[in-house]
């Protein structure tokens, strides 16, 4: 201890860089920032975030919020129709993904795949009949986020779809997505026809029923160990999920054969399960939810809880402002693309998939999945900088997920909107792109990055809400 | 227009690695479309859709063969295959082997992330992100020196209150020069450390106490700056009177300088009287403030940033201080020469300051021997020039002003304007002095005086060839370790015949002695 601040002069220099090097030759310590205007050069959200610096009520929330996201233990529970487990699910209700949305300004493999169900649930004869049953607000089409349930794409989940159930035991909250279609001709990506609809069919009366009756015979599965374990074998269970399909398939297939389900049939399910290396996708997704929903609805806390996309808006929210939606224009994904096919062609970016990277794996497990890193770069070094990238805008790491190219710490997990508005530096996000038009599917994939007016509004808002209670009157 | 397709057996390549290399092909002139893909049935029915397979093109394939397939103009599709080759086959290039990348801090907790031992913040981003910027380092347990200007008053209470409430420091805004613990913030100079420390709300006031000091061979303890709005009645001189204590307590400090331009009348009472309670002695120099009762013993009160100096210097060496304003300007015989060279219609005096505080003292100086003395920045708003571009009588202009900084960088840095300024009052008959000012240290132009020595050349020549003669005056606040060099740069205008003084004040009551042709009294 000596100097005049009571130890010696360690200098964070915010500004001009020459002021750094002058220190610096003077003997003492000083670190230049590369230091831009927090909040896209808006000076109100700067000020908005300075007054969340450090401050009590928000460590204090963000420190439950996190506890609560690292302690949930997801297990997957059963299978079972939407309509009979998902909460709040009418019988004339159609869930999407991403923030909530018309019907006149969803985009069009939306628009395409909630057509679908409508026919696959025969509310509808033909798909004229079902548009005019939908613009007559008939159907009740609701944000899957809302229902506790996530979905990729465009997330379709109508009452008589078979959802994978999903309980966080160690809190009790429940998640919910559907089953994974498989590539090609999908409803997620929009397409309706009768080979979609025929599938669809099939996986809600043999597919469904059979993975309810294997998962009735294990007594549920433990997610966290199985995720953990997929991430040391290349997957980042987002983009990647051939291991993690395989781990599940590995569990799913000596309880089948235990559970006296017909050979015809299990021949059937074990061809669809096998022949998708995205099976696990859906469960990666209801697991990363169930542990954020038990982290939402903490005063104070920027922890972000959610970040969806349905095609036009982006979408996240915050665990302090509870289930407001902060959102801003969808990005179109500069990815790479298949033959034949451009950025002109896709829709922008979509689904609830990243739920994963708000829960730590995906895009911010990517040191994990050396096998795709031509996404971010090319090199594995590269995967790494991503991740690491990723430490700077989280409130920590998640133990029960290391990276085994890190000396096995956390995925950094828990993102922090104060962060990420502090650093200008954005979520990433590892995603498939869509086509604009429905039904033609997948026509690429990359790498996106969360949009920064989400985080300037929920940081704001947050602001604004723990001022209100500060002042004279407030709570 | 053709299509050519090539088969790799038993070739694997994953999906990603596959679309860059269709990707890379498509890009090349005169191809249309390439795809490189597994040969899966799936992905043969993908490229009969799209138009790009037709029939059993490529020979026979299976799921395991890789499949290339380019359309394009008939002279590049083949070498577009051989690149393709090339590029399925070649070695990663992209590991370079040096390892992740880091990334540099972007925020102050990622600064502090880096150097975890960090006290002070320093700022200097826009006015307008500024004091979030200073909230920040607050909340963070940071001091912070605020060099950033444009910052509100009313962001400068909460600020310095939300210091007190966590004991931190916030010096400034608008604070361009400090030095702590040896180290230069900001625009300072680099002078010997020692056992003198001062707290200043002028930056230039700082830097000439503390040049003076350097001069005198004595050093440094700290050199701190509030702002110079600290001892305005809203603020209450908050910053100073921290620094003040902080100073009483420091081991290092023997003797404390204060200066400010006229505080409130309310603050420079509070900072009296806590001067007055601190067991070591304390120079105080308000400027323009004409303060006789001292309220103690050990409160010295200086009239000029000069006095201010040679009294600290006096007291750290345990002798009793000179009595204010009685400080001597040098014997300078060439004075008098000057004075027998001017024509009888040059009376005036023109100043061009880079320092506000330099122009600020000058006018007091000057208006007291001279009378009235037009200004940017005057005594009395009765003299404020109608003209900012264009002097009158006695006029003394602040460079550094906002009026003049708006769009460009501070004279101190880019001198350009002040060396046209300087040619252009050549013009002018009636001036019979040109007064200056220059600033050495961290930040400041390389090499001030080289310019300015060349544009009083040019100004003189013209002034000669009308017949005139004209006196150039100046002081250069700097020391020997500054990167300038002081002995450098003042040899540099002696050469240019310009008279030197140590300091702004003698070099101001030279150039009032000359316009008023008072000849030097030799004994």
């Amino acid at each position: 201890m000596s100097g005049f601040f009571g130890a010696d002069l360690e200098v964070i220099n915010v500004g001009i860089p020459a002021f750094a090097d002058n220190i610096r030759a003077s003997g003492a310590p000083a670190v230049n920032l590369e230091w831009r205007p927090p909040g896209d050069g808006d000076p109100d959200v700067a000020r908005a975030l300075a007054t969340l610096i450090n401050r009590e009520s928000v460590e204090a929330g963000n420190q439950t919020a996190f506890a609560r996201y690292r302690g949930a233990q997801p297990v997957l529970e059963g299978v079972a129709a939407a309509g009979e487990t998902v909460p709040g699910m009418g019988e004339r209700t159609i869930l999407h993904s991403g923030p909530p949305i018309d019907w006149t300004r969803m985009c069009g493999p939306v628009r395409g795949a909630i057509v679908g169900a409508v026919l696959y649930e025969s509310w509808a004869a033909d798909a004229a009949r079902a548009d005019a049953l939908i613009e007559s607000g008939e159907v009740v089409l609701e944000p899957c986020h809302q229902h506790g349930a996530v979905g990729p794409m465009a997330g379709i989940i109508s009452p008589s779809m078979p959802v994978w159930i999903v309980t966080n035991t160690a809190h009790g909250n429940k998640a919910y997505s559907n089953l994974n279609e498989g590539l090609g001709k999908v409803l997620r990506f929009g397409a309706n026809s009768p080979e979609v609809l025929d599938r669809l069919r099939w996986m809600g009366t043999v597919l469904g029923p059979a993975l309810a009756r294997m998962l009735e015979q294990m007594g549920g599965l433990e997610l966290k160990p199985l995720m953990a374990q997929a991430l040391h074998m290349g997957d980042e269970i987002h983009n990647r999920n051939a291991a993690a399909s395989s781990l599940l398939f590995r569990r799913l297939m000596p309880a089948a054969l235990k559970s006296g389900i017909a050979h015809e049939e299990l021949e059937a399910v074990t061809d669809f399960i096998t022949g998708n290396d995205h099976f696990f996708l859906n469960i990666s997704m209801a697991a990363c939810k169930s542990m954020l929903d038990a982290a939402s609805g903490v005063a104070g806390s920027s922890l972000v809880t959610a970040m969806a996309r349905n095609g036009v808006e982006f979408g996240i929210r915050l665990s302090g402002c509870g289930d407001r939606w902060f959102t801003t224009a969808a990005p179109v994904v500069d990815g790479l693309y298949f033959a034949g096919y451009s950025t002109a062609d896709a829709a922008p970016d979509l689904g609830d998939s990243s739920i994963t990277e708000t829960a730590g794996v995906g895009g911010f497990a990517m040191a994990a999945a050396p096998a795709i890193v031509q996404f971010v770069g090319g090199s594995p070094d590269d995967a790494i900088s991503s991740t690491n990238e990723m430490t700077h805008i989280t409130l920590g790491r998640n133990e029960a997920f290391t990276l085994p190219p890190l000396d096995f710490v956390g995925t950094p997990a828990g993102i922090d909107a104060r962060k990420v508005v502090d650093t200008g530096i954005t979520p990433v996000i590892n995603t498939g792109i869509a086509h604009r038009e429905p039904g033609v599917g997948q026509i690429g994939a990359g790498i996106t990055r969360a949009p920064l007016a989400c985080f300037t509004q929920a940081v704001v808002s947050l602001a604004e809400s723990l001022e209100a209670d500060s002042s004279p009157g407030g709570d | 227009m053709v299509k050519v397709s090539k088969v790799f057996h038993n070739l694997y390549r994953d999906s990603v690695s596959l679309m860059q290399v269709s990707a890379a092909l498509a890009d090349r002139p005169g191809v249309a479309q390439a795809s490189a893909v597994m040969a899966s049935a799936s992905n043969i029915d993908l490229l009969r859709e799209s138009g790009l397979l037709d029939g059993d093109a490529g020979g026979e394939h299976g799921a395991s063969d890789l499949l290339i397939v380019v359309e394009g103009e008939a002279d590049v599709v083949e070498s577009a295959l051989a690149d393709a080759e090339s590029l399925l086959t070649r070695e990663s290039q992209a590991h370079s082997g040096s390892g992740p990348t880091p990334i540099a801090p972007r925020s102050i907790e990622m600064g502090l992330h880096e150097l975890p031992g960090a006290n002070l913040a320093l700022i200097s981003t826009p006015g307008e992100y500024a004091a979030a910027e200073a909230r920040k380092a607050l909340n963070l347990g940071l001091n912070v020196m605020l060099f950033s200007d444009n910052v509100t008053l009313a962001d400068e209470i909460a600020l310095k209150r939300l210091a007190a409430d966590r004991d931190l420091m916030v010096m400034g805004p608008d604070c361009g020069t400090a030095i702590v613990d040896g180290a230069p913030l900001g625009f300072a100079n680099v002078v010997r450390r020692g056992a003198i420390g001062a707290v200043a709300a002028s930056g230039t006031g700082l830097q000439q106490v503390t040049c003076l000091i350097d001069r005198s061979g004595k050093g440094i303890s700290q050199a701190l700056g509030t702002g110079g709005r600290d001892l305005k009645t809203e603020v209450g001189g908050a910053t100073m009177l921290r620094g003040l204590q902080a100073l009483a307590r420091d081991p290092a400090t023997e003797v404390i300088v204060l200066v400010s331009k006229p505080p409130a009348e309310q603050v420079a009472t509070r900072i009296l009287e806590q001067a007055a309670d601190i067991p070591k002695p304390v120079v105080v120099n308000f400027l323009g403030t004409a303060l006789q009762d001292r309220p103690a013993e050990a409160v010295y009160l200086a009239q000029t940033l000069e006095d201010a100096a040679a009294a600290a210097v006096a007291l750290v060496d345990g002798d009793e201080p000179r009595p204010a304003g009685d400080s001597v300007t040098p014997n300078e015989p060439a004075i008098d020469t000057l004075i027998a060279e001017l024509a009888s219609t040059q009376r005036y005096v023109r100043g061009l300051f880079t320092g506000g505080t330099f122009c600020y003292e000058a006018l007091l100086l000057l208006s007291k021997t001279l009378g009235p003395v037009y200004s940017n920045t005057p005594l009395d708003a009765k003299y404020a020039l109608s003209d900012l571009w264009r002097s009158e009588a006695h006029t003394l202009v602040d460079l550094g002003d906002d009026a003049f900084t708006r769009g460009r960088a501070h004279p101190m840095i880019d001198p350009t304007l002040r060396n046209e300024r300087i040619v252009s009052e050549a013009d002018d008959p009636g001036v019979a002095v040109i007064l200056l000012d220059l600033v050495l240290g961290h930040g400041a132009h390389d090499d001030p005086a080289e310019q300015l020595a060349a544009s009083i050349n040019a100004a003189r020549d013209k002034a000669a060839r009308d017949g005139r003669a004209i006196a150039f005056v100046a002081s250069v606040c700097g020391t020997g370790a500054d990167p300038q060099g002081l002995e450098g740069q003042e040899s540099a205008l002696r050469e240019a015949g310009v008279v030197l003084t140590v300091s702004n004040a003698a070099a101001a009551r030279a150039a009032a002695r000359i316009a008023a042709r008072e000849k030097q009294v030799y004994t």
